[in-house]
């Protein structure tokens, strides 16, 4: 008896509809993740413009709320998430030898609730106006905030964020269960680990934030009082509960590139990561302080000093793991052959940028000071060198990097060297002034300062600079589209690389690995290339493939629940149940449909392999 | 052997529930489901535990909450926990028949507690508690409504399971799904006695 | 100010780290930072007690930065010029799995200099938070963030203004916050750090800060986004003599609102009495204008003249998007009369 359906070949549109190819899925979340990202780094400049000088009117006090707002969220929830997801879907199955991912259709329901997330929030801008109560929504601001911009918020982001979370087991059970033979895990890529430790971090913070989320919309939609003083709520819940998320959230986001720096700067040193155990401690470590360490966004909130003293101490403490990892990246570098090329280039500028992140965070976690610090622009220049100087310089050096693999095609050095010095310089004439902004009294999340304060001056170099980054974006959007117009087929292997990822053929088949490869320690093609013939040992003689198959579901069970938030956005209890009702009759499809994949024959798998194709 | 074959006494595997990649996958998967699960309840109780005092103009806990009922309610969960143990291990022995058995009388306790929470809240309301007459209402019925929304929930997953596969006996595919069904429920009842620890006795203690 | 205890261990500290060599590090760095900004504004430029030792922090820890970025720099840099690829060069680096020692070292000294680093941090955290409660003998000030202004009362003076605080030089200040609507933050980079408004009566919060013995007008400002208006949630903080301060608390208290401008009083009883207190009478929804005509500002934010405060009569939202004050439908003789009255509420 065999009741697998024999494989429907999609094609086009449908295909990318339907997909739970990881390699696809990654590409759809670059996609996404990038046009956001320009989407919140357009909002950026419109905030710059508006500061260029003092008492300016280029956009409203209320506008200027929306901007700040949405700038935030977007860049953290629908941009730098989804394109660290990308990566970690295009590459970590690769770098772990397997074949797929552990729930591909729980894969495509992840990327396709992200994106119907991001979409219905950024739907506020055209029906009356964004959230302004910040990323952060702290209530009873965020509550009291007229119009339904807070409400796209909290139902965009509950969306998106189940997606995440959907990820983020995905990839827990990919690393533990799906490692080809001999992939222990003291031998996975430092980016395999990041994407590990970053999963964990997501399972065990979001779902905080989907309980405040639902608080907020229950005191939104439905009066509830958990915020509501009057009616014996309490405001700092909210507070708490934000930062139990959003403090794990910043690991979520720098410690993948963290993964990614240590990829690129062993493979353009020519070396192994120096201090491999040492670097997987430390990120292991970091994910695990994160947790404790969320009041230090609240010292300002009168939670008293013992508190404030204990989170500040432990806050300092994940200054060493980092620490053990900066001196590591260098002394990889040390006594290797350095060659400067696009993506080392933003991994290099990435180190000392990220080391002055660092140290500011080490002085905002002095209580006593920070009380200076605090919701001043010293914050915001902080924050910005580690996510920008830190995150976003990571992902460009991931981007460049793992390019060929993803799009058989390679970036243009030279424009990638103009990408990065544009980007660079741009970065650090932005935000090294807001250091001094924030120290001279300037409050964050101001629509305009009055002149004769002495701010002038910085903040007029801090919004050249923001367009010089801009600038620099735009070239990286050039070089995307000179490359695909072009025919420059990439080669299997550009960098000499040293992990699994670079061990088959371009374009990379659909099942990854005609046979699962055999691994034989720490930066396993670079073993085959010293010690073999260059090339993996299988681990399995050729077989049958067994693939999954791809589904219209997730598609249509996010549709649902776009339309679902929609109702509850406008209190539409018909088109709250509706989309709802979609979403359960999907998941009633999905379990009573049997659906057990196709397989690919062994013949087909030897003639890729015979044509280089596999 | 495909893995939507029926399981014979013959092929049996010791754990049919992680005999396939797929069955790991889900197993390890769950496991880290409900660890996440487990966050989603310690951030409510924590915003509960926060509010439960403050019930401005409106009935206090220990006025209102009845603990004979809820005592009642308790131990329908706590048995229908137990009944899906017995399914479980008709499961692993591949006895089907009693396996749905135990099935649907862990459905029905389900459904019987769910009835008495309903039947509960309607009085609450009746003797002014609701979800909008103070912070503590809000904070009351989110909680334990987020449970007995997860009872509800598993009630639905139960059905359907059970529904679906009522004369194809065991395979490799609907073992995990029966496996995981009853982690779930196990779950569910695990924070049903912090629910009931906190929310209830601790509500009459004082 | 604070107990001579804590002075004792501060001066050992100080002295510690006279004679190490981060002291010329300091040094430079306090030439450096100091006078960058506002005098009025700037944290750099710290006047009093809290604000002084919140920038001797800020010195402490960059210093150690500094060291911890000059080490790093200096590694870094070496390392790209010298083992950078030469041309031709294919050779294979040795593949080094690590080193025990550096590893240890690199571990062990930012811990030590953490160390340092925690032990003033603690000290002076512990230092803001005691006895910032309100005290019989201290001054002591009710602070309320409304959107978008501020509310102080001097219980003790038996007195509410707004939007200017008037305060004695060389004086500790008790702080209790709350707010009327959502939350702000109650920030005077002069004088000390910030502290948040939170609402409902059981999350009030307490600070206190020294005024420093300089007579100046400091600047305030919302730390908290608030609303449309956060960014002109702007206050002053006139530090006076103290005999300045006695005269000013008993002006204040005997001022009257008839200023012999008839007219004016008429309108502005009529229209604007409901939220806004001139001497005894009046509604607090608004800010109180007693002595409005000797402020700094008009709204916190514009110059003090008639012609503005005739523009902010006629439109507030114009100038204050988001804020409460309804746009009245005065003529304009009518806002010339209430502007002239204001202008004229002085205190004796």
């Amino acid at each position: 008896m065999s009741t697998h359906a024999s494989h429907k070949k999609r094609t086009g549109l449908m295909d990318w509809l339907t997909t739970v190819d990881h390699k696809k899925i990654g590409i759809l979340y670059l996609l996404s993740g990038g046009f956001f990202f320009l989407i919140g780094g357009l909002e950026a400049i419109l905030m710059r413009i508006q500061l260029i000088k003092p008492e300016n009117d280029f956009v409203s006090a209320e506008m200027f709320n929306q901007l700040l707002t949405m700038h935030g969220t977007t860049m953290i929830f629908l941009a730098a998430m989804p394109i660290i997801f990308a990566f970690m879907n295009a590459i970590v199955p690769l770098q772990i030898g397997a074949r797929d991912v552990a729930f591909p259709y729980v894969n495509a329901v992840g990327f396709w609730l992200f994106f119907f997330g991001g979409v219905l929030l950024n739907m506020s801008w055209f029906l009356g106006g964004a959230p302004d109560a910040g990323w952060t929504a702290y209530a009873p601001l965020s509550t009291v905030s007229a119009g339904h911009g807070v409400d796209f918020y909290v139902l965009g982001l509950q969306i998106a964020g189940a997606g995440t979370l959907a990820g983020g087991i995905n990839f827990l059970v990919t690393i533990i269960n799906m490692r080809a033979p001999g992939m222990t895990f003291m031998r996975m890529p430092l980016f395999t680990w990041a994407s590990f430790v970053t999963s964990g971090l997501i399972l065990f913070a979001f779902p905080a934030l989907t309980v405040g989320f639902f608080l907020l919309m229950f005191e939104r939609v439905f009066g509830a009082h958990f915020f509501n003083a009057d009616m014996g709520g309490n405001v700092l819940i909210w507070e708490h509960i934000f930062w139990i998320f959003g403090h794990p959230e910043v690991y979520i986001l720098i410690l993948p590139a963290f993964g990614i720096i240590s990829e690129i700067v062993s493979t353009f040193s020519k070396k192994r990561l120096f201090g491999y155990s040492a670097m997987v401690f430390a990120t292991v470590l970091i994910g695990f302080l994160g947790f404790m360490v969320w009041v230090h966004h609240m010292f300002t909130v009168g939670l008293g000093a013992v508190a404030n003293s204990i989170f500040a101490v432990a806050t300092m403490a994940i200054a060493i793991p980092t620490g053990v990892k900066i001196f590591n990246w260098i002394f990889t570098m040390w006594g290797g052959q350095i060659r400067f090329t696009a993506p080392m280039l933003f991994a290099v500028g990435f180190i000392p940028t990220f080391v002055m992140g660092g140290v500011t965070g080490v002085m905002l976690s002095v209580p006593a000071a920070d009380y200076q610090y605090h919701d001043s622009y010293f914050v915001v220049a902080h924050f910005h060198y580690v996510i920008v100087g830190g995150l976003v310089l990571g992902l460009f050096a991931g981007l460049y990097y793992w390019y060929p693999r993803m799009f058989n095609r390679v970036l243009n050095d030279t424009l990638g060297k103009w990408n990065f010095w544009l980007f660079f310089i741009g970065f650090h004439l932005t935000f090294f002034p807001q250091h001094w902004l924030g120290l001279m009294g300037m409050p964050r999340r101001v629509f305009t300062y009055m002149s004769g304060q002495q701010l002038d001056t910085s903040n007029f170099v801090s919004t050249i600079g923001a367009l010089l980054m801009g600038a620099g974006t735009i070239v990286l959007f050039i070089n995307i589209i000179i490359s695909a117009s072009k025919k420059n087929i990439a080669s299997a292997d550009p960098w000499d690389g040293r992990t699994l990822e670079w061990a088959m053929p371009v374009p990379t088949p659909e099942y990854n690995f005609a046979q699962t490869p055999l691994v034989r320690g720490l930066d396993a093609l670079y073993v085959e290339k010293t010690a073999g013939n260059g090339k993996m040992t299988p681990a399995e003689p050729v077989g049958e493939i067994h693939m999954p198959n791809g589904s219209i579901l997730p598609f249509i069970m996010s549709v649902g629940m776009f339309i679902s938030g929609f109702g509850f956005i406008y209190a539409n209890w018909y088109a709250a149940g509706g989309g709802l009702g979609i979403v359960l009759i999907t998941m009633f499809l999905r379990s009573v449909i049997d659906d057990h994949g196709y397989h690919i024959h062994k013949e087909e798998v030897e003639a890729d392999i015979k044509g280089g194709r596999a | 052997m495909h893995a939507d074959e029926r399981l014979t006494d013959a092929n049996f595997p010791d754990h049919p529930e992680k005999a396939t990649l797929e069955g790991k996958n889900k197993f390890l998967g769950f496991w880290l489901f409900l660890g996440g699960e487990t966050v989603l309840f310690a951030t409510l109780f924590g915003t509960y535990l926060g509010l439960r005092n403050m019930h401005m103009d409106g009935p206090a806990g220990e006025e209102i909450f009845k603990l004979p009922m809820v005592f009642v309610a308790t131990m329908l969960l706590l048995t229908s926990s137990l009944t899906s143990v017995y399914s479980v291990l008709a499961m692993k022995q591949n006895r089907v028949k009693a396996m749905q058995g135990w099935f649907i009388v862990t459905l029905i306790l389900g459904l019987a507690f769910l009835g008495l929470e309903i039947y509960e809240f309607v009085e609450y309301v009746h003797e002014g508690h609701t979800f909008t007459s103070s912070a503590f209402g809000s904070a009351f019925y989110t909680l334990v409504g987020f449970h007995g929304g997860h009872v509800l929930f598993g009630c639905l997953w139960i059905a359907t399971l059970l529904a679906r596969n009522w004369n194809r006996g065991l395979t490799l595919v609907n073992a995990p799904k029966y496996y995981l069904f009853a982690l779930y429920w196990h779950f569910v009842d695990v924070v049903w006695v912090f629910i009931f620890t906190v929310v209830y006795l601790m509500g009459k203690v004082g | 100010m604070i107990n001579n205890e804590k002075v004792g261990f501060y001066e050992v500290m100080r002295k510690w780290l006279q004679k190490g060599r981060l002291l010329s590090l300091i040094a430079m760095l306090a030439i450096l930072l100091t006078g960058c900004g506002d005098p009025t504004l700037s944290t750099l430029v710290p006047q009093g007690d809290v604000a002084d030792k919140q920038f001797q922090l800020m010195l402490i820890s960059i210093s150690i930065m500094i060291l911890v970025l000059v080490v790093v720099f200096v590694l870094y840099f070496f390392v790209l010029i010298k083992f950078r690829k030469k041309a031709g060069d294919d050779s294979m680096p040795e593949q080094v799995e690590g080193n025990h020692m550096l590893e240890i070292l690199w571990t062990a000294i930012p811990i030590l200099l953490l160390i340092i680093l925690a032990v003033p941090t603690v000290m002076r955290t512990f230092e803001f938070d005691a006895d910032a409660k309100p005290s019989k003998n201290e001054l002591s000030l009710k602070v309320t963030g409304h959107q978008y202004w501020w509310e102080f009362e001097y219980p003790k003076e038996e007195l509410i203004t707004s939007q200017e605080l008037v305060l004695p030089v060389d004086t500790k200040v008790h702080v209790e916050l709350t707010t009327a609507d959502v939350i702000h933050s109650f920030w005077i980079p002069s004088l000390a750090g910030k502290t948040d408004t939170n609402p409902g009566d059981g999350s009030k919060n307490y600070m206190w800060f020294d005024t420093g013995s300089k007579e100046a007008v400091y600047k305030g400002k919302c730390a908290e986004l608030c609303g449309a208006s956060h960014a002109l949630m702007d206050f002053k903080v006139k530090v006076v003599s103290k005999e300045e301060y006695k005269a000013w608390v008993s002006g204040f208290k005997k001022a009257s609102a008839s200023t012999g401008d008839a007219d004016g009083q008429k309108v502005f009883e009529k229209n604007c009495l409901s939220c806004h207190a001139v001497g005894e009478k009046g509604g607090n929804t608004g800010p109180n204008l007693t002595g409005f005509g000797e402020k700094e500002k008009i709204a916190g934010i514009m110059d003090h003249s008639k012609a503005n405060l005739k523009k902010w009569i006629k439109d507030p939202q114009e100038y204050k998007p988001g804020n409460e004050m309804p746009k009245l439908p005065l003529s304009d003789e009518e806002v010339d009369a209430v502007a002239d009255y204001l202008m004229e509420l002085k205190l004796q």
